[in-house]
Protein backbone atom coordinates (compact mmCIF):
# COMPACT_ATOMS: atom_id res chain seq x y z
CA UNK A 1 0.00 0.00 0.00
CA UNK A 2 1.67 3.45 -1.14
CA UNK A 3 1.57 6.17 1.13
CA UNK A 4 -1.57 7.92 -0.37
CA UNK A 5 -3.93 4.71 -0.28
CA UNK A 6 -2.90 5.05 3.78
CA UNK A 7 -3.69 8.37 3.79
CA UNK A 8 -6.85 8.04 1.78
CA UNK A 9 -8.49 5.14 3.93
CA UNK A 10 -7.46 6.48 7.12
CA UNK A 11 -9.53 9.94 6.34
CA UNK A 12 -12.31 7.88 4.48
CA UNK A 13 -12.73 5.83 8.18
CA UNK A 14 -12.09 9.19 10.04
CA UNK A 15 -14.84 10.98 8.40
CA UNK A 16 -17.41 8.24 8.04
CA UNK A 17 -17.11 7.58 12.17
CA UNK A 18 -17.02 11.29 13.00
CA UNK A 19 -20.21 11.25 10.90
CA UNK A 20 -21.78 8.27 12.54
CA UNK A 21 -20.60 9.92 16.12
CA UNK A 22 -22.59 13.07 14.72
CA UNK A 23 -25.67 11.24 14.64
CA UNK A 24 -25.63 9.02 17.33
CA UNK A 25 -24.38 10.92 20.02
CA UNK A 26 -27.04 12.30 23.00
CA UNK A 27 -25.60 15.05 23.88
CA UNK A 28 -26.20 18.67 20.85
CA UNK A 29 -22.23 19.82 22.15
CA UNK A 30 -20.45 16.25 21.25
CA UNK A 31 -22.21 16.33 17.85
CA UNK A 32 -20.77 19.51 17.15
CA UNK A 33 -17.52 18.32 17.67
CA UNK A 34 -17.47 15.65 15.62
CA UNK A 35 -19.13 17.74 13.16
CA UNK A 36 -15.62 19.54 13.10
CA UNK A 37 -13.87 16.46 12.96
CA UNK A 38 -15.46 15.51 9.95
CA UNK A 39 -15.16 18.77 8.33
CA UNK A 40 -11.51 18.42 9.23
CA UNK A 41 -11.18 14.36 7.22
CA UNK A 42 -12.92 16.55 4.69
CA UNK A 43 -10.84 18.89 4.23
CA UNK A 44 -8.01 16.04 4.66
CA UNK A 45 -9.25 14.63 1.25
CA UNK A 46 -9.71 18.09 -0.42
CA UNK A 47 -5.49 18.35 0.17
CA UNK A 48 -5.10 14.77 -0.86
CA UNK A 49 -6.96 15.57 -3.97
CA UNK A 50 -4.24 19.10 -4.85
CA UNK A 51 -7.75 21.27 -4.15
CA UNK A 52 -5.45 23.20 -1.54
CA UNK A 53 -7.89 26.52 -1.85
CA UNK A 54 -10.99 24.32 -1.03
CA UNK A 55 -9.37 23.34 1.87
CA UNK A 56 -8.21 25.85 3.23
CA UNK A 57 -12.27 27.59 2.90
CA UNK A 58 -13.77 24.58 4.17
CA UNK A 59 -11.55 24.87 7.45
CA UNK A 60 -11.94 28.62 7.92
CA UNK A 61 -15.59 28.82 7.01
CA UNK A 62 -16.79 25.74 7.98
CA UNK A 63 -14.94 24.50 10.77
CA UNK A 64 -13.96 27.69 12.10
CA UNK A 65 -17.18 30.06 11.32
CA UNK A 66 -20.45 27.99 11.11
CA UNK A 67 -19.85 25.12 13.78
CA UNK A 68 -18.81 28.13 16.56
CA UNK A 69 -22.31 29.63 15.31
CA UNK A 70 -23.45 26.37 16.26
CA UNK A 71 -21.81 25.88 19.48
CA UNK A 72 -22.75 29.31 20.43
CA UNK A 73 -26.26 28.94 19.68
CA UNK A 74 -26.43 25.26 21.62
CA UNK A 75 -24.53 27.04 24.63
CA UNK A 76 -27.00 29.89 24.98
CA UNK A 77 -30.25 27.52 24.97
CA UNK A 78 -29.01 25.13 27.72
CA UNK A 79 -28.97 22.19 25.03
CA UNK A 80 -31.57 19.66 26.73
CA UNK A 81 -31.29 15.86 26.18
CA UNK A 82 -34.10 14.91 24.07
CA UNK A 83 -37.20 13.50 26.28
CA UNK A 84 -37.76 9.44 25.32
CA UNK A 85 -40.82 9.63 23.77
CA UNK A 86 -42.43 6.25 22.93
CA UNK A 87 -42.32 5.56 19.51
CA UNK A 88 -39.03 7.07 19.10
CA UNK A 89 -37.63 3.74 18.68
CA UNK A 90 -39.85 2.82 15.94
CA UNK A 91 -38.31 6.47 14.69
CA UNK A 92 -35.14 5.29 14.97
CA UNK A 93 -36.15 2.14 13.35
CA UNK A 94 -37.80 3.56 10.10
CA UNK A 95 -35.33 5.82 9.62
CA UNK A 96 -32.17 3.53 9.55
CA UNK A 97 -34.46 0.98 7.06
CA UNK A 98 -34.74 3.84 4.65
CA UNK A 99 -31.50 5.09 4.68
CA UNK A 100 -30.16 1.81 3.94
CA UNK A 101 -32.74 1.16 0.84
CA UNK A 102 -31.70 4.35 -0.58
CA UNK A 103 -27.78 3.40 0.20
CA UNK A 104 -28.59 -0.05 -1.54
CA UNK A 105 -30.35 1.17 -4.61
CA UNK A 106 -27.75 3.93 -5.35
CA UNK A 107 -25.12 1.41 -4.76
CA UNK A 108 -27.00 -0.72 -7.33
CA UNK A 109 -27.17 1.55 -9.80
CA UNK A 110 -23.77 2.64 -9.64
CA UNK A 111 -21.37 -0.07 -9.21
CA UNK A 112 -21.49 -0.68 -13.08
CA UNK A 113 -21.45 2.58 -14.95
CA UNK A 114 -18.50 3.19 -16.66
CA UNK A 115 -17.44 5.52 -14.32
CA UNK A 116 -15.53 3.04 -12.82
CA UNK A 117 -12.49 2.81 -15.10
CA UNK A 118 -11.81 6.47 -14.58
CA UNK A 119 -9.76 7.49 -11.75
CA UNK A 120 -8.98 11.21 -9.89
CA UNK A 121 -5.60 12.81 -10.06
CA UNK A 122 -4.31 12.83 -6.84
CA UNK A 123 -1.49 14.44 -5.26
CA UNK A 124 -1.20 16.56 -8.64
CA UNK A 125 -2.86 18.74 -11.07
CA UNK A 126 -2.90 22.39 -10.88
CA UNK A 127 -6.85 23.00 -11.28
CA UNK A 128 -7.32 23.78 -7.48
CA UNK A 129 -4.38 26.02 -6.90
CA UNK A 130 -5.44 29.39 -6.12
CA UNK A 131 -4.02 31.10 -8.77
CA UNK A 132 -5.93 29.41 -11.61
CA UNK A 133 -9.40 29.51 -9.29
CA UNK A 134 -8.60 33.18 -8.74
CA UNK A 135 -8.55 34.36 -12.45
CA UNK A 136 -11.30 32.20 -13.38
CA UNK A 137 -13.27 33.82 -10.59
CA UNK A 138 -12.76 37.15 -11.38
CA UNK A 139 -13.17 37.10 -15.13
CA UNK A 140 -15.73 34.58 -16.00
CA UNK A 141 -17.81 34.20 -12.83
CA UNK A 142 -17.11 37.84 -12.00
CA UNK A 143 -20.92 38.25 -11.63
CA UNK A 144 -21.75 35.20 -9.45
CA UNK A 145 -19.42 36.80 -7.22
CA UNK A 146 -20.74 39.73 -7.01
CA UNK A 147 -24.54 38.34 -6.45
CA UNK A 148 -22.80 36.25 -3.71
CA UNK A 149 -21.90 39.42 -1.75
CA UNK A 150 -25.54 41.12 -2.36
CA UNK A 151 -26.79 37.62 -0.85
CA UNK A 152 -24.65 37.34 2.28
CA UNK A 153 -25.76 41.24 2.93
CA UNK A 154 -29.29 40.16 2.48
CA UNK A 155 -28.64 37.26 4.85
CA UNK A 156 -27.39 39.39 6.97
CA UNK A 157 -29.87 41.63 7.24
CA UNK A 158 -32.52 38.45 7.53
CA UNK A 159 -30.90 36.97 10.46
CA UNK A 160 -31.30 40.20 12.21
CA UNK A 161 -34.40 41.13 11.46
CA UNK A 162 -35.49 37.10 12.41
CA UNK A 163 -33.98 37.54 15.68
CA UNK A 164 -35.00 40.98 16.54
CA UNK A 165 -37.24 40.87 19.68
CA UNK A 166 -40.36 41.61 17.91
CA UNK B 1 -7.24 7.01 -6.99
CA UNK B 2 -10.54 5.27 -8.35
CA UNK B 3 -13.02 7.62 -8.89
CA UNK B 4 -15.80 5.40 -7.46
CA UNK B 5 -14.39 5.17 -4.01
CA UNK B 6 -15.21 9.02 -3.92
CA UNK B 7 -18.38 7.95 -5.28
CA UNK B 8 -18.92 5.40 -2.15
CA UNK B 9 -17.77 7.54 0.46
CA UNK B 10 -19.38 10.51 -0.32
CA UNK B 11 -22.81 8.44 -0.76
CA UNK B 12 -22.07 6.83 2.71
CA UNK B 13 -21.76 10.44 4.34
CA UNK B 14 -24.90 11.64 2.28
CA UNK B 15 -27.05 8.55 3.41
CA UNK B 16 -25.63 9.21 7.03
CA UNK B 17 -26.65 12.69 6.76
CA UNK B 18 -30.21 11.52 5.56
CA UNK B 19 -30.34 9.20 8.84
CA UNK B 20 -29.49 11.66 10.54
CA UNK B 21 -32.51 14.34 9.24
CA UNK B 22 -34.87 11.16 9.55
CA UNK B 23 -34.24 10.05 12.68
CA UNK B 24 -33.27 13.13 15.44
CA UNK B 25 -35.54 15.06 16.89
CA UNK B 26 -33.40 18.30 18.21
CA UNK B 27 -33.66 21.08 15.38
CA UNK B 28 -30.28 21.93 15.54
CA UNK B 29 -29.02 18.47 14.96
CA UNK B 30 -30.76 18.14 12.01
CA UNK B 31 -29.36 21.24 10.96
CA UNK B 32 -25.81 19.53 11.04
CA UNK B 33 -26.83 16.98 9.36
CA UNK B 34 -28.24 19.37 6.20
CA UNK B 35 -25.12 20.50 6.31
CA UNK B 36 -23.00 17.06 6.88
CA UNK B 37 -24.93 16.58 3.26
CA UNK B 38 -23.76 19.70 1.57
CA UNK B 39 -20.33 18.63 2.14
CA UNK B 40 -20.62 15.09 0.78
CA UNK B 41 -22.16 16.48 -2.44
CA UNK B 42 -18.86 18.95 -2.14
CA UNK B 43 -16.44 16.40 -1.94
CA UNK B 44 -17.58 14.03 -4.93
CA UNK B 45 -17.93 17.80 -7.23
CA UNK B 46 -13.99 18.45 -6.11
CA UNK B 47 -13.26 14.53 -7.12
CA UNK B 48 -15.34 14.78 -10.75
CA UNK B 49 -13.22 18.14 -11.00
CA UNK B 50 -9.95 16.61 -10.56
CA UNK B 51 -11.25 13.54 -12.80
CA UNK B 52 -12.01 15.46 -15.80
CA UNK B 53 -8.76 17.28 -15.13
CA UNK B 54 -7.17 14.01 -15.50
CA UNK B 55 -8.82 12.95 -18.35
CA UNK B 56 -8.24 16.40 -20.34
CA UNK B 57 -4.23 15.94 -19.49
CA UNK B 58 -4.72 12.52 -21.05
CA UNK B 59 -6.32 13.00 -24.18
CA UNK B 60 -3.44 16.01 -24.77
CA UNK B 61 -5.51 18.75 -24.69
CA UNK B 62 -3.99 22.18 -23.29
CA UNK B 63 -6.36 22.55 -21.11
CA UNK B 64 -4.95 23.24 -17.32
CA UNK B 65 -8.22 24.82 -16.97
CA UNK B 66 -10.26 22.09 -17.25
CA UNK B 67 -12.42 20.78 -14.38
CA UNK B 68 -12.02 24.69 -12.60
CA UNK B 69 -16.11 24.57 -13.07
CA UNK B 70 -16.54 22.07 -10.23
CA UNK B 71 -13.84 23.60 -8.12
CA UNK B 72 -15.63 27.12 -8.37
CA UNK B 73 -19.21 25.66 -7.77
CA UNK B 74 -18.00 23.85 -3.98
CA UNK B 75 -16.45 27.54 -3.56
CA UNK B 76 -20.58 28.98 -4.55
CA UNK B 77 -22.22 26.17 -2.36
CA UNK B 78 -19.83 26.99 0.64
CA UNK B 79 -20.95 30.60 0.23
CA UNK B 80 -24.39 29.58 0.19
CA UNK B 81 -24.27 27.79 3.22
CA UNK B 82 -22.84 30.24 5.12
CA UNK B 83 -25.79 32.21 4.30
CA UNK B 84 -28.22 29.90 4.61
CA UNK B 85 -26.95 28.52 8.38
CA UNK B 86 -26.93 32.42 9.65
CA UNK B 87 -30.45 32.74 8.75
CA UNK B 88 -31.86 29.09 9.60
CA UNK B 89 -29.68 29.62 13.40
CA UNK B 90 -31.82 32.90 13.53
CA UNK B 91 -34.50 30.97 12.54
CA UNK B 92 -33.92 28.21 15.66
CA UNK B 93 -33.68 30.55 18.34
CA UNK B 94 -36.71 32.25 17.23
CA UNK B 95 -38.35 29.21 17.70
CA UNK B 96 -36.68 28.21 21.05
CA UNK B 97 -38.01 31.73 22.68
CA UNK B 98 -41.39 31.27 21.32
CA UNK B 99 -42.12 27.38 22.55
CA UNK B 100 -39.03 26.78 25.00
CA UNK B 101 -38.16 23.99 23.34
CA UNK B 102 -35.53 23.26 20.01
CA UNK B 103 -37.66 19.69 19.65
CA UNK B 104 -39.78 19.03 16.23
CA UNK B 105 -42.71 17.84 17.77
CA UNK B 106 -43.76 20.70 19.16
CA UNK B 107 -44.13 22.00 15.54
CA UNK B 108 -46.82 20.64 14.57
CA UNK B 109 -49.51 22.89 14.55
CA UNK B 110 -50.40 23.09 11.01
CA UNK B 111 -51.84 19.43 11.92
CA UNK B 112 -54.51 20.35 14.13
Amino acid sequence: MSIIQILFWGLTVMALFSALMVITSKNPVYSVLWLIVTFFAISGHYILLNAQFLAVVNIIVYAGAIMVLFLFVIMLMNARQEGASGNQRWITLAGTISGGIFLLVVVAALKDTELTTRSAMVMDGEVGLIKILGKELFTRYVIPFELSSILFLSAMVGAVVIGKKD
Amino acid sequence: MPINYYLFLSLALFTIGMVGVLTRRNAIIIFMCIELMLNAVNLLLVAFSKMHHQLALETGQLATQAGVEGQLFVFFIMVVAAAEVSVGLAIIVMMYRNVHSVDINFLNRLKH
